[in-house]
Order: C-alpha cells, then sequence, then structure tokens
C-alpha cells in the first residue's frame, strides 16, 4: 500500500480492526504548533495521532498571519514567549533546509516617527539583548532611511534586527506535517474534538467521527485551546480570538520594502507592519481587533481602511492599488498574554499549547522540541532508529536550468503546461501536491501548497483547470470539490438540471 | 535558436487578425503563440450573440466570430502553436516559451506582436470586506464554467458591476434557471454597453442599482447573503442604505485590466490609465518593432475594433520586417487627451508613417450629456463634433488625415477634449 492510500484509508481499516481507535498521544490542532509537536515526537517509538475539525493542515492562525520569523526582542525577558522565540528563530536555518521549505533572513526594522520615541526603541534594544537576540542596532535617522529608502519621512529612528525572517507558514507546516506522517504520526481531518472524558490512565475524545482513546492528550487548538483546557481543569483559563485584517499586494509591490518593517508596539500588539513575503509579495497588516467569534475571520471596511491609514506612517507610498486579495486571521491571545506549555497542574497527561499568538510561528520549532521532551520525559520514550528527519517539497521548476527544466518535462510533460498563469505554475506541481503524504483535496489545499491561485488574478483562470485536475486525481466529481472542504463546493450542480 | 520575422503572443481575435494582415502583406515567417488549447481566447466562452455587426456586417456568436478568423489563419497557412505558455521575453526579442512536447525553448523574433488579452479584476483588488466562503467568481470565470464545462456555479446570484460581462452573465445564469436579485454598479453611471443592460437586464427585469456597493459578504464556508449599500459622492457607502439580499453567489464584473508582464518584462513603456503600452501610430511600443493590439493594449467593448485595430498592428509589424527592422526616425506630434478624454490610442502621431486615414480611439471619464467632442492642433479648432451621450463604457474614435496633418505648419500638439459648447 503506497502512503497515499494508507492515508487515505487507514482510518477506516483502523476502524474495523477495533472498537475505537487507541493512541499513545492525541495532539489536537494541525496548526503549526500541533504539526511541530508531532514531528519532533515522530522521532521516538510513540503512536501519534493528529486531529483537526479542519479538511487540511494549516486552517487556523496558521494560515493567516504576518508570515514572519521575530528576532525576538518584542516578548517580556525571562518570559516562556522570549525564550521559545529567541530559540526557534535560531532554528529555522537547518530546520528550513532539513524540511525544504522557504525561509529568509531579510532582516528586521522597527521604526519611530517621533524623538520621543527614540527612548523606547532603547527599552526594545536592551529586552532584545536580554533575550539573547543577536547583532541588534540602533540606527539612526540617516542610516535607517540608507537602509530602507522607502521609510516614511518622519521616521527617525530604528532598531535593526538582522535576525528577523520571512517565511511560508504554510509551507513550514506542511513540511513538518508530511515529515511527522512519514515517520508514522497519523492524521484524521474533518474530525471535530466535542468533548473529552477524563478516564482511568487515558482520555476520550468525543468526535463527529467517532470516539478517540489517548494516554496522553496535546492540546494546539489554537483559539479553541482554552475550550479544551477547561473541559478537562478546574483552573479556566480564557483566550481572546484578536483578529488582524491584511492586505496582500502583487509582486510588482513586492520589493517596495527589504526588510520587514514594524512600527513601535502598542498595547494592542506590534503595530502594522509591511513586509515582503518570501514569494515576492508585499503584505501589509494586521489590525488588533478582539472579537468573540472564533470563526470570525471576516475583514471589515473599517479594517481595511485602518490598515492602509496606520501602514503609511512607517513606509511611504505604499502601492495600495496593488492589493490583490485581503485577508484576518485571529491571533489566540490568552489573557496572560503568555504561551501555556505544560502538562495541567490538576489533568495529568493533558500537555497544553496554548496562548500561542505571535511569535508563535518563531516559536513553532522550539515549542515542538519542548513538549516532546516533555513527553518523552513523562513517558520514557525510546528514539526511533529509523527516523527520517529530512522531505522534500514539491518541486519548483523555476529553480532549474533550461536543460534541467526540459529532462523533467521529457520525463513528465505534466511540468510543460501551465496551470495558474500568475505564480507560473505547472501542472506537474499541482499533481505533486495532491499525490504526496497528506496532498491537497481542495483548491485552497493547492493553492498553500503550490501558490496556484494565489497570484493577481486570485484563481479566475486556473480555478477551472485545478478542478479538473482534482477530478481526474482523485476521482471526484466536479459538484463534490470545496474550495476548502465542508460545504465550501465551487459549483452546485450541471446546466440544464435546473 | 528558431528565428521568426514575427512573433505573435496570443491567439485570440487580436493575435488572429495580425497574423491574418501581417500574412497578407506578404510576410511568410510568422508564429502564433496560443496558451490556450485552442484558438480563438475569450471568444470560446462568449457563446451570446452580437459579434461581427462591423466586420462582417451580420450577427455571429463568440465562437462564430473566432472561426472566421481561425478559417483565414488556416487558409493562410499561418505557424501557430497550442497549450504553449510565452514565459518571458527579452528586451532584444528573444521569446522564451513553453509546452509539454518542446519543453522550454527560445525564439529570436524580429517582431513582436503583444496580443495577451486581458484579466478580470479580482475581489481583493476592490477591497470588498467580508468572509472568503466559496461561491465568489469574476464574471469571466462563471461564463467558462458555465458555457465551457456546463456547470452552475450558484443558483441566487447578486452582481457587482456593471461590465460587459456581468451583464451578459446576467441574462446566462437567468436563461440557466438561476435567480438574478440584482446588479450593483459602484459608479453613478453602467460600465457596459446600453445595448447589454436593455437585451440583458430590462428584458428579464433584473434591477440596476447605480451608486451601490457590496458592504459585506455573508457566509463562512460558501456565500450566504449579500449586504449592498448606496455609496455617496465620496464612493463611500451610506450608513443607513444597507439592503441584504440572501443568495449562494457573487459575480464581480468590475473592470478588466490588460495583462502586461510580459510587455513589462522586457521594458514596454506603460501608461498608467490604460494599464496598457504607451504606442504611436503604428501601434509600436518604445521597443521598435515591438507592437500591441486588442485588450492587452487598452479594453475594447467590441471585437470588431480589436480586429481592425490588430490588423493594423500586423501591417505595420510587416513594415518593419520589410524595411530592414530599422528604428523610425523623424519627428512626432503628441495627443494630449483632457477635459473629459482620459487617454488616446495612440499617443504620439509620426505624420511620415502614418496611414492617409488613422482612427485614433480614447474613452471619455464621466458621462457627458448633449456635448461635443473637440480636437485641436496647437491652440486652434479643427473639429467640434456633437454627441448625444458619452459614456465611459463606449468607446469614442476620431479619424486624423494625414494630409490635412503634413499641411498644418508648425504642429507640435493635438488636443482632444469633451466640451459643453
Amino acid at each position: 500500500m503506497n502512503p497515499k492510500d494508507s492515508f487515505l484509508f487507514g482510518s477506516i481499516f483502523i476502524d474495523a480492526e477495533k472498537e475505537k481507535d487507541m493512541y499513545d498521544v492525541v495532539i489536537i490542532g494541525a496548526g503549526v504548533s500541533g504539526c511541530a509537536v508531532a514531528r519532533e515526537l515522530s522521532r521516538y517509538q510513540v503512536s501519534v495521532c493528529v486531529v483537526d475539525k479542519c479538511e487540511d493542515v494549516c486552517c487556523g492562525t496558521s494560515k493567516a498571519n504576518s508570515a514572519i520569523v521575530h528576532a525576538g526582542f518584542d516578548a517580556e525577558s525571562g518570559s516562556l514567549m522570549a525564550k521559545l522565540n529567541v530559540e526557534g528563530n535560531a532554528m529555522m536555518d537547518a530546520l528550513s533546509k532539513e524540511l525544504d521549505f522557504p525561509f529568509r533572513r531579510n532582516g528586521s526594522m522597527v521604526v519611530c516617527t517621533s524623538e520621543d520615541e527614540l527612548d523606547g526603541l532603547k527599552v526594545l534594544y536592551d529586552r532584545g539583548v536580554k533575550n539573547g537576540v543577536p547583532n541588534l542596532k540602533i540606527l539612526n535617522r540617516e542610516e535607517a532611511h540608507k537602509m530602507e529608502p522607502n521609510l516614511a519621512d518622519d521616521v527617525c529612528g530604528a532598531l535593526y534586527a538582522p535576525t528577523g525572517g520571512i517565511v511560508c507558514p504554510f509551507n513550514m507546516t506542511i513540511a513538518l506535517a508530511e515529515n511527522a506522517f512519514e515517520n508514522g504520526a497519523e492524521f484524521k481531518f474533518d474530525t471535530e474534538v466535542t468533548g473529552i472524558v477524563k478516564g482511568d490512565g487515558s482520555y476520550t475524545l468525543k468526535t463527529g467521527k467517532g470516539d478517540i482513546e489517548a494516554r496522553y492528550v496535546v492540546n494546539a487548538a489554537g483559539v479553541y485551546a482554552d475550550d479544551f483546557h477547561n473541559m478537562v481543569s478546574a483552573k479556566k483559563i480564557h483566550i481572546t480570538p484578536r483578529r488582524g485584517d491584511y492586505c496582500l499586494l502583487d509582486h510588482t509591490a513586492g520589493t517596495h520594502v527589504d526588510k520587514t518593517v514594524f512600527a513601535l508596539p502598542t498595547k494592542y500588539g506590534k503595530g502594522v507592519l509591511v513586509t515582503p513575503t518570501i514569494h515576492g509579495n508585499l503584505l501589509v497588516g494586521p489590525t488588533a481587533i478582539d472579537i468573540e467569534d472564533k470563526e470570525g475571520v471576516n475583514t471589515t471596511r473599517e479594517g481595511l481602511d485602518e490598515l492602509t491609514q496606520r501602514a503609511s506612517l512607517s513606509v511611504k507610498n505604499i502601492p495600495m492599488r496593488q492589493v490583490i486579495t485581503s485577508f484576518a486571521g485571529l491571533r489566540a491571545h490568552e489573557d496572560g498574554h503568555e504561551f501555556i506549555i505544560g502538562e495541567v497542574e490538576d489533568a495529568k497527561q493533558f500537555i497544553d499549547v496554548a496562548g500561542i499568538e505571535s511569535p508563535g510561528l518563531s516559536s513553532a520549532p522550539a515549542i515542538g522540541v519542548m513538549v516532546a521532551d516533555l513527553l518523552r520525559d513523562l513517558m520514557h520514550l525510546e528514539k526511533k532508529a529509523d527516523f527520517k528527519a529530512t522531505r522534500k517539497g514539491i518541486l519548483n521548476p523555476s529553480e532549474l536550468s533550461l536543460e534541467e527544466r526540459n529532462k523533467l518535462i521529457k520525463e513528465n510533460p505534466a511540468y510543460g503546461t501551465i496551470i495558474c498563469r500568475c505564480e507560473m505554475v505547472t501542472e506537474g506541481e499541482i499533481i505533486d501536491s495532491i499525490r504526496r503524504p497528506l496532498g491537497a483535496r481542495s483548491l485552497d489545499g493547492i493553492k498553500r501548497r503550490t501558490r496556484a491561485g494565489m497570484g493577481r488574478c486570485q484563481a479566475g483562470f486556473c480555478s477551472p483547470r485545478s478542478m479538473e485536475i482534482l477530478e481526474r486525481e482523485l476521482s471526484m466529481k466536479q459538484e463534490d470539490i470545496t474550495k476548502a472542504g465542508g460545504a465550501s463546493k465551487i459549483v452546485v450542480g450541471r446546466t440544464k438540471e435546473q | 535558436m528558431k528565428a521568426y520575422d514575427i512573433v505573435i503572443v496570443g491567439g485570440g481575435p487580436a493575435g488572429l487578425a495580425a497574423a491574418a494582415s501581417a500574412k497578407k502583406a506578404g510576410i511568410d515567417s510568422i508564429l502564433i503563440l496560443e496558451r490556450d488549447k485552442e484558438l480563438g481566447g475569450i471568444l470560446n466562452q462568449c457563446i451570446h450573440n452580437g459579434f461581427g455587426l462591423h466586420t462582417f456586417k451580420e450577427e455571429l456568436t463568440g465562437p462564430e466570430y473566432a472561426g472566421r478568423f481561425i478559417d483565414i489563419v488556416e487558409d493562410l497557412k499561418i505557424e501557430y502553436m497550442l497549450n504553449t505558455m510565452v514565459m518571458d521575453i527579452s528586451a532584444d526579442k528573444i521569446v522564451t516559451a513553453m509546452n509539454r512536447e518542446d519543453g522550454m525553448f527560445q525564439i529570436k523574433a524580429t517582431t513582436v506582436i503583444l496580443a495577451m488579452g486581458c484579466r478580470e479584476r479580482p475581489r481583493g483588488a476592490l477591497n470588498i470586506p467580508g468572509y472568503r466562503p466559496a461561491g465568489i467568481f469574476s464574471a469571466g470565470t462563471a461564463q467558462r464554467l458555465v458555457n465551457m464545462e456546463g456547470y452552475m456555479p450558484g443558483k441566487e446570484v447578486v452582481i457587482l458591476g456593471s461590465g460587459d460581462i456581468g451583464l451578459i452573465m446576467a441574462r446566462r445564469m437567468t436563461l440557466e434557471g438561476a435567480k438574478v436579485k440584482v446588479v450593483a454598479e459602484l459608479m453613478p453611471y453602467s460600465g457596459g454597453l446600453k445595448r447589454n443592460i436593455v437585451q440583458c437586464l430590462d428584458d428579464f427585469g433584473i434591477p440596476l442599482k447605480l451608486s451601490h456597493t457590496v458592504v459585506d459578504i455573508k457566509g463562512k464556508e460558501r456565500v450566504e447573503g449579500i449586504t449592498i449599500a448606496e455609496v455617496g459622492k465620496d464612493g463611500k457607502p451610506i450608513p443607513g442604505t444597507e439592503e441584504e439580499y440572501s443568495c449562494d453567489t457573487l459575480l464581480l464584473s468590475c473592470g478588466l485590466i490588460p495583462e502586461n508582464e510580459l510587455s513589462r518584462g522586457m521594458g514596454v513603456e506603460m501608461s498608467p490609465i490604460t494599464s496598457g503600452p504607451i504606442v504611436n501610430e503604428s501601434l509600436e511600443t518604445n521597443i521598435p518593432g515591438v507592437f500591441a493590439c486588442g485588450n492587452v493594449l487598452h479594453v475594447h467593448d467590441l471585437v470588431d475594433y480589436v480586429s481592425e485595430e490588430a490588423g493594423r498592428a500586423g501591417e505595420n509589424a510587416a513594415k518593419f520586417v520589410k524595411n530592414g527592422g530599422k528604428a523610425a526616425t523623424g519627428e512626432s506630434v503628441e495627443i494630449i487627451a483632457t477635459e473629459g478624454a482620459r487617454y488616446t490610442v495612440p499617443k504620439t502621431i509620426n505624420i511620415d508613417r502614418m496611414d492617409d486615414l488613422l482612427t485614433v480611439r480614447f474613452r471619455v471619464g464621466a458621462v457627458f450629456k448633449d456635448s461635443f467632442i473637440s480636437v485641436y492642433y496647437n491652440d486652434e479648432r479643427v473639429l467640434h463634433r456633437k454627441k448625444n451621450v458619452m459614456a465611459p463604457g463606449e468607446m469614442e474614435q476620431i479619424i486624423l488625415q494625414k494630409k490635412e496633418l503634413a499641411a498644418y505648419n508648425g504642429l507640435k500638439t493635438i488636443t482632444v477634449k469633451i466640451e459643453k459648447e
């Protein structure tokens, strides 16, 4: 059986063999934290299952954020946030190579626009040094403008952190998940955990697809982590979904800045940033709006207007006419504004990975190791002999030489057909994204893995073609193809049926 | 490396007409590169009629109109490659393209005719707030799904924007059994042709709400409802005017953007108004031997004009080849579009090189009633033509005579403007 089959049919076989699924560790949430934990745990001789209510990995906070790797000067010194941010940042080069996802240290700048804020930069600098952030430097007006010519004219100083970076959050999460899967971790999608019952030495997770039993539970459920924590613990926690609206600009605007440019932080977060993305777009965002609805990822006119206005305070002449899409993501803001990672005091064998808001993406590699170490010690885990640390990403033909590319097309002509004209994605890449372990099953799944549909026409041209490929590869009917799982069907039926 | 006298990027109406006229002008070495699996471009999904009244003096459907030109290209034995994507064109006209059979390959071109057409403005570029569920389509994508793939994008539809494709799709969706509830248009006038408003909306009782826009999209997985509101003179929604429509589909027909990534890549100078190349009387860009025509140059309302314009581009490319690929010399006169006229194509005229009669096309920036199209040579008004109505959705044109321009002493500029009297 090839890996794809076992992924598709694995749970059916398990269902047939025993009354309910049983694992040593069940991780709730297939975001970047959950997948990082799964990947690190898959080094050990332990059965691991990741469950998620969505149809794919990377469907919540991990897919809608600033896509940056923070240097680590922002979090309070001595906090877990600070520690894991700096550690995670340092791990990123090696991890991105090992798992083949795009990452670049473009450096970041925090800019201030009035002389009385210069003290604020010094505070950040001192905190950064204390947190262990290397090579920080305070720049005066001239140095700042020289480094980043499109800074707003008012910018009078900046903190420069050369270790700041940009990453593809989709590919990072997918890479962690694929590698975990290759090393034996199971994944159950479209599986919403609706209740947790504490048993004798284990937990029973109630899901829409039957019960799952787990000796240990890792609660990496993002904005829902408080719900799961509060099911098992008397010491309640509370997470506020803090919405951030973003605008993404076309490649034509991608070099407007080279560094990630932050405004000095306010009590509502790190302020609106302007950054290139790893794929050459320009990203402006986020706002910070506390809401109630944990699925409330709708942008608002006020939010988008605010972005434009606030971004122009730190970077001038942002070509907002080049916006190709806007989106919103939710930060899982815990009341104490600190990562909550560890075994719950009054619920043994239940491990929280909660309150993972910014710098969560940056910290994810370190979170994975921390939780895996914790479980290793609690469960006395032994390493696997055959752990495979590397994973190969979807081949990007544009990185090949002409000769290599032609050889590839000769072997597999699908690499000679462009499906997404804006991002120049070939049919070969899309087929790979579907066939690989934990492959894409929806248009958004293809988009996050290959960038098809991510460009300036926003899938206008390629979506009918991608649908044809999904239809063929997964033997689906077009009527059943979704944008992102669930009820998000693209077409409602054949013509002439109505 | 293979070499051709003329490489045409795009096998839609513009590319086909350019190829045919270049061949008739005596050039044999012509290659059309088409990214889709057949020639004809966007016409293939335009199954409604109304094409060809000017060109063929009869009413054809889009595929029929394309078919006529495809037949001509076949009869003339003009070479073309399908399923072939042009990846890059260098400033010295080396065209890099790719397909399944030949892999990635390069062609040396003496002239290049840019005929890539345009794309639709997506939702993101409109900054419409709300969720991002399935069920939001650009009108052209929906048109492809219905007319070519045979699938219905939805059953209850709201349309934002009154561009021609949106109007056509309002009718198409209605005929296919869907309920089109409203067409909202941000501007105080329609972006489409008057005849389409009558034939596609009025005839089916579909309301058109001018000065309205979408202010919210409801539904997390699939569209469940759309809120529209009236906009004030500043283009901002007026609180209290919101109306909710329950629907499963939002179609967007909010403008077309010439697809000029290749042009920009090779260093072609662009007009910020048309988003297309700036061209001279020969439809030639700032790069000698690189021509542009059709919707990649400026968005047209009628394919007949595309064919006519592209025919001229083909003839001029042929002339360039016959002249041994030499760049034009001599002084040019600039055409200034102002006071209501937004732009002109062409932008400059080299009188020595122009045809005896030269069509200059332009669009107005607002609705003008009982006004005049005026043309000035330097400061002297030489044309003053009354029009009952002019609107941004309908392209205007004037025709300049070579002998008149040549006889005018000291001609520096030609100005096109709209005047009340």
